[in-house]
């Protein structure tokens, strides 16, 4: 698989990292040279195969529904970045 | 008959009414300070980890056979991933391949005309927290309290045509959800939102239209004005030459428009792959017997058995099972006196909806319970009371009394059934109304009324009706 | 008492000699953290605490004095950072946590801390543990104290090189892919992937979720199954963690190899592996024949195919993990940005380092419209093919034996240019990741440039007993694992 640098922007941007435009083509080399070694799967057969997604083919367990949980608003707060009147903030939001 | 056929699919969003959240022990409740309901797991620290709440997936499963969908035993959580503020793990904790409720269906009634609706799914999610735009510098505020509570999103088929059947469907999912008590329905605090997707087709075309989605309406009567409002931007773009695009639109009820959510305008690649935190929710055959046991009888149900047991017009019983708390508190009335039923149906469906909607109130808080009523109502079927002294005591009963033998004693109300002292009214009307005795005799049997009136006048009231009438029509020969 | 240099210490010595009142919790933890100061250009540690140590240690003298210690009562302890200590910074090797300290423990660290273990600090490590020689931590590169001009091996490498100088008696890590065994392998010591599930990952910052498992990182088998005892069990906050009652490791340790059949992989003896790798693997299986176990040849044909399986899936999960650092609630944010989608692309593009970013980029790309069947679905049923090799090999044999890694420790910046290269470290460990499989690795002798080679012994599910009994019986009649590095 060989990806473009165009790919590499949208990808950057799907995942909320810059990629100056000049490095976009190293970086699209770069990722290509991994894609193409992951590729090596394609040596599997795996037609029919159900995919496997949790080891041991786990089952989910549930909890009662019970609140456990209190107030800590102050301390979790305290590790913010910027909060004002109990909210969290961010540049604004345009909808 | 307009050229123009208009396809219609809704996505409700229905906030399920545990205590705790979805995957985390933080409370759910409705307006407490921005984020005091926001534990770890709800504003993702690093290390934490989302621990199902059984509830949540109960409710789910009563809503499904609720309506009569195939329950997947076997359903998956994925992640659907994308970065906003009020999502704070970077990821929606929702259901993708393998909801918990698959295909079903809800009759609906438009015009008297029946109409069956299907539902494609029903799966289960965690709602986001809330951003807030106003009262910040130049900045968004995020409240987190809301994000994890869980959601029921129920996903239509393109079944409905018009804006009338939108709402007439949303209007039997919000009674169906509070019926289960699975949702509180309130529409105000977001328990019950309301997505449409609309496209317009000529009539003639068999392939469905661009469709737009209109985002977060949050009263039926805003779902009307913004489908119909959509659907005529849609028609008169086309009839334009134009082409409508496919986007997320917002309804804005001051302007009574939708406009295009730019902001959000960009291509959307969610990533969904099953979430690794969550294996797969398995649900037993027990499991599944024991919700089906469970199950609330339905409204459908409830209501034929009002018409054939209780002997009540459709039209009355339906108003009844509308809401679960009328039809409990119907019941809970007339099970000492099956007999009064229709009367029962009467009072509730009259004088106690109308206070209630009066005050703004809802059946639970009415001050008159059903055991008051059912003793109000036997004091009218055994003959103490008449229509209108009934209403008397009933106000008291409102206003705070709870003894309605007492009030009846108080007041005086107790109705005149001894036939000696009502002759004796009758006969002193007669002696005293001579003239219009003549008339009656004359030929003019309006005066009858007239005189009627002057014996309850005289009995203030407490005199039985039929008793009087019978008496009159007897001694005026 | 004092700790000697000159032969390794365990857990169980020292506990005697506290409980014995041979020496103070105080007076060991002190000597400790002098070593820890000693040895700092090793750059084991992102975070040391003397003060929170003194005072552990303190209070560990006094449940001795009061006849009440726990198993690990008054023993020193390093956690790798990527365990969430409350009160003391949890940076995970990266910038984007650089002041982050947790509100909560990780049950790990809880459970260790409730069995008395003083905790020293906290150790370096590949940021977000993604990486097999400790060079990507925003902390700087660790040494091997092997050879400093080595890696360690990782991402434990801060916990493995802690644990190989002596500078801490034993260490928590977390394995992906590999990261506890890989670095055991190149530090000489013992480390064990247990069963996913068998460990809480509450409080461990997720790298792959379905594949992270956390453990021990000791001197010695018999260290493994102690920490193990304390570590393992389960919790109701970890919906993958197991409800299956913990046993004693340390009952079995001594029983009898006689009758034990070993699987060897015909795949993990073919070319790449290093010659003196497979010599010392092969003298390892002598020894172990000759203590009563027989040896039959197994195949697993698609466990060479791991590595590509497990490099769709591991950034697939670590791209979503990951997210969740966007600048807003805590961590690192971006000094200059216009608006939003500035705030993120800033924080995340400089909190993260260039291996972290490459990952999200890459599982991105692989969860992504139109790649998602070709990539991680096929990962995903790959995944499966790999654990049915292993269930398949079960039937025929009670563990599976070879290499840890293709080679020993290699210089520091010696593959950090070729992303592709510095992955096939883990071509054999990654296969038990994938399947969930318990694993450990133990020293089975030196190369010729005196550096440490790992033997890796792959038990079935929830088989870690059998896996720390042969290991122990291996260590009783051999002395690689008593082996120490003479340079420091």
């Amino acid at each position: 698989m060989s990806l473009t640098p165009e790919d590499i922007l949208k990808i950057a941007h799907l995942a909320r990292l810059e990629v100056p435009e000049e490095e976009s083509s190293d970086y699209a080399r770069e990722l290509s040279a991994i894609l193409d070694f992951v590729e090596q799967m394609n040596e599997a057969d795996t037609r029919d195969i159900l995919p496997l997604s949790h080891p041991q083919d786990a089952t989910l367990r549930m909890r009662e529904d019970k609140i456990n949980e209190s107030d800590q608003r102050e301390y979790y707060q305290s590790l913010a970045p910027e909060t004002e009147g109990g909210h969290y903030l961010v540049p604004k939001v345009i909808e | 008959m307009s050229d123009w056929e208009t396809v219609i699919g809704l996505e409700v969003h229905v906030q399920l009414k545990t205590a705790s959240k979805i995957f985390s022990g933080a409370a759910t409740d409705y307006g407490s300070e921005p984020n005091t309901q926001a534990c770890a797991v709800d504003i993702a620290l690093p290390g934490v980890l989302p621990v199902m709440n059984q509830e949540a997936a109960r409710m789910a499963v009563v809503f499904g056979l609720a309506i009569g969908a195939k329950i997947n035993q076997r359903s998956i959580f994925a992640r659907k991933n994308y970065f906003y503020p009020d999502l704070p793990k970077g990821y929606q904790i929702s259901q993708y391949e393998l909801p918990i409720v698959a295909q079903g269906q809800l009759e609906i009634n438009v015009d008297g005309q029946l109409r069956s609706i299907g539902i494609t799914r029903a799966h289960l999610e965690e709602d986001a927290g809330k951003s807030v735009h106003e009262g910040f510098q130049g900045a968004t505020g995020i409240d987190l309290n809301r994000a994890g509570t869980p959601l029921l999103e129920i996903v239509s088929e393109p079944d409905l045509r018009t804006s009338a059947e939108a709402v007439a469907y949303l209007k039997k999912l919000h009674s169906l959800v509070r019926y289960l008590g699975i949702c509180d329905g309130n529409m105000q605090e977001g328990s019950f939102r309301c997505d449409a997707n609309i496209s317009v087709k000529p009539r003639s075309s068999s392939t469905l239209g661009t469709r737009a989605e209109i985002k977060n309406i949050n009263s039926f009567r805003f779902v009307e004005r913004a489908i119909t409002f959509e659907i005529e931007r849609q028609i008169d773009l086309l009839e334009e030459g134009g082409s409508v695009i496919q986007e997320t639109r917002l309804y804005d009820a001051d302007r009574d428009e939708t406009r295009s959510m730019r902001g959000k305008e960009e291509a959307h690649d969610y990533r969904y792959f099953p979430d690794p935190d969550l294996p797969p929710l398995l649900l037993s055959d027990q499991f599944l017997d024991q919700v089906a046991a469970s199950l609330p009888e339905l409204p459908e149900a409830r209501c034929a058995r009002f018409v054939s047991e209780y002997k009540l017009d459709p039209g009355e019983a339906t108003k009844l099972v509308d809401d679960r708390a009328v039809a409990d508190f119907f019941e809970a009335t007339v099970k000492d006196s099956p007999k009064e039923a229709k009367r029962v149906a009467n009072w509730i469906n009259g004088e106690i909806a109308a206070r209630l909607n009066r005050q703004n109130l809802t059946i639970s808080d009415s001050p008159v319970t059903p055991d008051l009523l059912s003793k109000l109502i036997q004091r009218i079927a055994d003959g103490t009371l008449s229509g209108n002294t009934a209403k008397e005591v009933f106000s008291a009963l409102w206003e705070g009394e709870r003894d309605v033998d007492q009030v009846i004693d108080d007041k005086g109300l107790k109705q005149i059934t001894d036939s000696g002292a009502i002759e004796s009214i009758v006969d002193e009307v007669l002696n005293g109304f001579v003239d219009q005795v003549e008339q009656y005799k004359s030929g003019n049997t309006k005066v009858f009324g007239f005189l009627v009136g002057q014996v309850m006048k005289r009995s203030q009231g407490k005199a039985n009706p039929k008793q009087v009438n019978e008496l009159l029509r007897n001694k005026l020969g | 008492m004092t700790i000697s240099n000159a032969s390794p210490v365990t857990l169980s010595t020292l506990s005697a000699a506290l409980h014995n009142r041979e020496l103070s919790s105080v007076e060991l933890t002190t000597d400790y953290l002098n070593r820890i100061e000693r040895h700092s250009d090793l750059n084991a540690f992102i975070t040391v605490d003397p003060d929170s140590a003194l005072k552990q240690a303190e209070e560990a003298d006094r449940s001795i004095a009061t006849g009440n210690p726990g198993p690990m009562t008054g023993i020193p302890i390093a956690h790798k950072d990527i365990f969430c200590t409350q009160g003391m910074a949890t940076t995970c090797g990266s910038k984007m946590l650089e002041k982050y300290i947790s509100p909560y423990d990780a049950t790990v660290v809880e459970r260790l801390k409730q069995a008395g273990a003083v905790t020293l600090g906290k150790t370096n490590m590949d940021e977000f543990a993604m990486g097999s020689s400790n060079e990507n931590s925003f902390f700087g590169a660790v040494s091997n104290p092997w050879d400093k001009n080595r890696v360690p091996g990782g991402s434990s490498g801060g916990s493995a090189a802690a644990v190989a100088a002596g500078i801490s008696p034993a260490a928590t890590g977390t394995d992906t892919g590999g990261s506890i065994r890989q670095p055991a392998s190149f530090c000489g010591l013992t480390g064990l992937k247990p069963t996913y599930g068998r460990v809480s990952r509450w409080g461990m910052i997720a790298f792959a979720s379905s594949l992270d498992q956390a453990g021990p990182i000791t001197r010695t088998a018999e260290d493994a199954a102690i920490m193990l005892g304390i570590m393992a069990g389960f919790d109701q906050r970890d919906s993958t963690s197991v409800e299956r009652a913990v046993p004693d490791y340390r009952a079995a340790l001594d029983d009898s190899l006689d009758g034990l059949t070993i699987g060897l992989p015909r795949e993990y003896f073919d070319q790449g592996l290093d010659s003196e790798v497979g010599d010392a693997v092969e003298r390892a299986l002598h020894q172990l024949q000759s203590q009563g176990v027989r040896t039959v040849e197994i195949e697993l044909p698609n466990s060479m195919l791991g590595i590509p399986c497990y490099y769709v899936i591991a950034p697939a999960e670590a791209s979503s993990n990951l997210a969740r650092f966007d600048g807003v609630r805590y961590g690192y944010r971006a000094d200059n940005y216009q608006d939003l989608n500035e705030l993120y692309c800033r924080s995340r593009t400089e909190g993260f380092g260039p291996e972290v970013r490459r990952r999200i980029m890459i599982g991105t790309y692989a969860l992504s419209a139109g790649y998602y069947d070709a990539y991680y679905l096929k990962a995903q049923k790959l995944r499966r093919l790999i654990a049915n090799d292993f269930e398949q090999a079960f039937a025929h044999c009670d563990l599976i034996v070879g290499p840890t890694a293709p080679t020993t420790a290699f210089r520091i910046g010696a593959k950090t240019h070729d992303p592709v290269s510095m992955y096939l470290n883990d071509i054999y460990t990654n296969a038990a990741n994938l399947a969930g499989l318990p694993a450990l690795s133990i020293p089975c002798g030196l190369d010729s440039q005196n550096l440490p080679i790992g033997l890796q012994l792959v038990g079935n599910y929830f088989d870690e007993s059998r896996l720390l009994n042969v290991a122990h019986r291996f260590q009783i009649e051999s002395d690689h694992h008593l082996q120490q590095p003479t340079k420091v």
